[in-house]
Formats: structure tokens, sequence, C-alpha cells
């Protein structure tokens, strides 16, 4: 944790927390009444630790950390395909290397590699791409996975792959968006949330309106927020200042990046190479409408789920049920702390997860673990 | 794995493709500028863009990489997207 010293701009932070305290005491928020803001981004959930925002600010603000974490969303039969398209003779499986340490049923990517699975991390598609076009003779398949900031790269390297004719290249897309788990967790009655942090990058792709419904239909406030801490004690204030005036709008504190509309050429790549699923399963969350991205036909050739009949593309997906114990769906909706769950720290650590929000940096149990220590020291 | 981090664009090294060469925090590596190519692309050359999985996403100023990227190193994601580059790198290679 830093201390607010070390800030950039030290006097700036401290009137920032000066201004939350202000709001928090003017609304009445209190440790025992908090006011819940739901940072949706994993990044944000990472800043938040390292920077101790959360011990910084007024104790009546309380972060819930939100669903904002591609590989903690990860349902293990997704790795599991992964794992089966992987050990198929000729296959280069070719991923982003966050996905390597997600347990499926049947062990992990790292496992399978271990086990001579040719599985290679890399740092983007045009990797992957590069690797097809050096192997000919092997198929070539890349995980897609992420949130809208990551899908475009996707769209961009199907759309060159066509180009080229490079057909020994493929996409098993498992990419999400950000709006429609955000609508089921408003829908869901037991859920208390009074305001979002909405996440940076991918609203420099997507823009400001997707979250328009937030501010509309229920009635919450929303602000878009940049990764430094400054930007995110801005936002937290700027939330508050909704909550204290009982507006609920759409606001905008990393307009520096993000444009109202977006990035134009990324969205009209993602709206050529891919359509809306009628549902996708998140871990945690389970099957939620309109949340999931596949390959339109025009683009089947580079399908993965087409070319090797597996995930939404076989009969049917198959549903694993969370690991005996496993309590992340419980955490991702910010019903119990990281520390509440009976395996964290015991049968669970970053060094042996059991679930996914202990193995990546944006994992809320992760952050917990690395920032707060052990149990009890964390509480 | 959602961020972006900063780096400066050097050259245009295929026009057609709209691949670039970028340095991020002294790594060079090529990028695609297929999402900020609204404009010629010489004009990008010396400009910051933020970078994510291998394509410009936004085009940004000096002062907003550089504080972007304190904001980075300090989360060690700045590190943490070095190291992917070069095991991307040893991927193109067979020799993960």
């Amino acid at each position: 944790m830093k201390h607010v010293t070390e800030f950039r701009d030290p006097a700036l932070a401290k009137g920032l927390l000066a201004d939350i305290a202000r709001r928090c005491e003017q609304i009445g928020a209190t440790r025992e009444k908090p006011v819940h803001i739901m940072e949706i981004c994993g990044g944000h959930t990472h800043a938040i630790f390292r920077f101790g925002l959360d011990k910084l600010v007024h104790e009546g603000i309380e972060f819930i950390h939100g669903p904002g974490c591609p590989v903690c969303v990860l349902p293990m039969s997704r790795v599991d395909e992964c794992i089966e398209i992987a050990e198929r003779p000729g296959v280069i499986f070719t991923t982003f290397g966050d996905a390597m340490r997600v347990p499926g049923t049947r062990g992990s990517l790292m496992q399978a590699k271990a086990r001579g699975a040719d599985i290679r991390m890399v740092y983007s598609p045009l990797d992957a791409l590069e690797i097809a076009r050096r192997n000919p003779d092997c198929e070539v398949v890349f995980f897609g996975l992420g949130f809208e900031t990551t899908t475009p790269s996707t769209a961009f390297a199907i759309q060159a792959a066509a180009c080229e004719g490079l057909i020994n290249f493929s996409v098993f897309c498992n990419h999400i968006t950000v709006p429609e788990p955000i609508r089921a967790l408003l829908g869901d009655p037991h859920m208390k949330l009074d305001g979002f942090i909405g996440p940076g990058h991918v609203s420099m792709v997507i823009g400001t309106h997707p979250y328009d419904f937030i501010a509309d239909e229920f009635g919450k406030p929303i602000v878009v927020a940049g990764f430094e801490p400054i930007d995110l004690l801005q936002s937290v204030a700027m939330v508050l200042r909704q909550v204290a005036e009982g507006r609920a709008e759409v606001e905008n504190q990393y307009a520096r990046v993000v444009p109202e509309h977006g990035n134009p050429a990324s969205l009209a790549a993602i709206a050529d190479v891919y359509e809306r699923r009628p549902s996708f399963e998140w871990r945690g969350l389970g099957e939620i409408d309109s949340s999931g991205l596949r390959i339109r036909p025009a683009y089947a050739a580079f399908d993965a789920e087409a070319k090797f009949c597996v995930g939404y593309g076989a009969e049917g997906p198959r549903h694993v049920p969370e690991p005996e114990g496993c309590a992340c769906g419980t955490v991702m909706t910010g019903r119990i702390k990281p520390t509440a769950c009976p395996q964290y720290g015991l049968g669970c650590t970053p060094e042996t997860p059991l679930g996914a929000l202990m193995v990546s940096s944006e994992g809320a149990c992760a952050a917990y673990w690395q920032y707060g220590g052990a149990r009890g020291a964390a509480a | 794995m959602c961020l972006g981090i900063p780096g400066q664009i050097t050259a245009i090294t295929d026009e057609t493709r709209l691949m670039a060469m970028a340095d991020v925090s002294g790594v060079r590596r090529e990028v695609s500028l297929a999402p900020v190519a609204d404009r010629p692309l010489a004009e990008l050359v010396g400009q910051w863009a933020l970078i994510h999985v291998g394509f410009a996403m936004a085009i940004i100023d000096e002062d907003e990489a550089a504080r972007t990227l304190e904001a980075l190193r300090d989360l060690g994601e700045a590190q943490e997207t070095l190291e992917a580059m070069a095991e991307g790198q040893k991927a193109l290679e067979g020799t993960q």
C-alpha cells in the first residue's frame, strides 16, 4: 500500500479524500451503512489494492469488486475445451499468458503443455498469425479471450487471415462484453449497488453510451475512470456527488483517452467479424443473455468452434460445476469478501489456485492475498 | 490483461498492412495501426499510442503516456507486458 504522500500530486489526493469524506457525511454514509461502489474492471480492482485506496477513503465507502477480469469469469469447461483442441495432433494452440494457469477439470493449459501439447504463450494475436504463416502444415488456434478492449485485436487478425487466405489459422472465440453482466447484476435483488466506476480501456473502444441504461433504466451513477490513483479518487468523488445531488448520469472522468463514441475502426472490425450469441456462460454468474460474441458465418473458416466441433459449436455447451468449496461466484457478485471463502489461503492460494479469482492479479482474491496478506491479516 | 501500455511509434514498416515499429519502454515491437489508421500513417510517426496486445488503440499525448507508464509500473503491469512481448518472440521461434 502506498501513502498519500507518495502520490504524484499529494495535495490533489488529499483534497479529493477530503471531498469524498465531506460527501459521505453529507449523505450519511457510515461503516455500517456504506455507499456500495462497484469497480467493474479488474485493472481498477488491482489499482485500488495496490494504492490502498480502500483504506484511504472515508469508511462510508465500500468497494464491490466487479466481474471485469476475463480470466476470472472463464468457466472450467472452456479451459477443458482449450486443452481438448491443443492435444489434437498437428495443432499449435496459442494463448495470452494470463490464461495458462486457470484450472479446468483436467488441470490447466500449463499442465497440458508440460504433458506435451504444443501450447505457446503469445503477446498478440498477430504473433499467432505469424506462427500460422511459418507453419503451413499445422493448424494454429488462437484463444480469443477478453472484453471489448481485446476483441478488436482478434477481429483484425481474422480479417487479415481472410485477406491472406491463411486457412490454417482460427480463433477459439470466448470474447465477452461488459454491459450485459452489469445489467444482470443490477437485476439481482440481492445486490446492493449505489454506483459504478466504469472501465477505462474498454470504454476507449465502445465509448460511453453502452452504459446509458445504468443511469436511465436503473437510476445509478457511473463514472468512466482512468488507472492512476488520482483518476480513481476523482471518480469516486464524482459518483458521490451524483448520489448526493440525486442525479444518475454517465460521466467520463477519462475523456483524455475515452471518446464519447469509442474507436470507430475497432467497432467496425468487431461488427464485421462477430455477432452476439443468444447467451454465454460466466464462471460464478451462470448464463447471461447476449453477453458473448461468436464468429459470423462469413468467417466460419477461421472459427475453431466450427473447425473442431467444441464449445458452443458442439452438440451443446458442457456445464462443469465449480470445484467443491470454491466460492468464486459469491465473491464475484460482491456477496462475500475473499477472506470469507472457506478455501481462501487454505485449499486456494496463488501457487495452487482452486478458483480463477486467485489466478490473475486482477482477481479480487489474488489482490487480497498480494496486498492484504494471509487470512486474518487481510480482514 | 485489459490494460494498454504507452509506446512511441518510430517508423512505418508495412503501409499496406498498417504495421509500424513502436518503442515500448525501450523494447522494439511491431504493432498494428489498424485502430488509428483514420489519418495518413506518416503523421503517426513520433506520436505516442496506448498499445494493447499489439494494436495501437488510441493516440495520446506525451504527458499522458508518462503518467500512464508510471501507474502501470507501480502495478507491475508494465513489466508483465514486456515479459509477454518477450514470450511472444520465443513463441514465434518455437523455443518456449
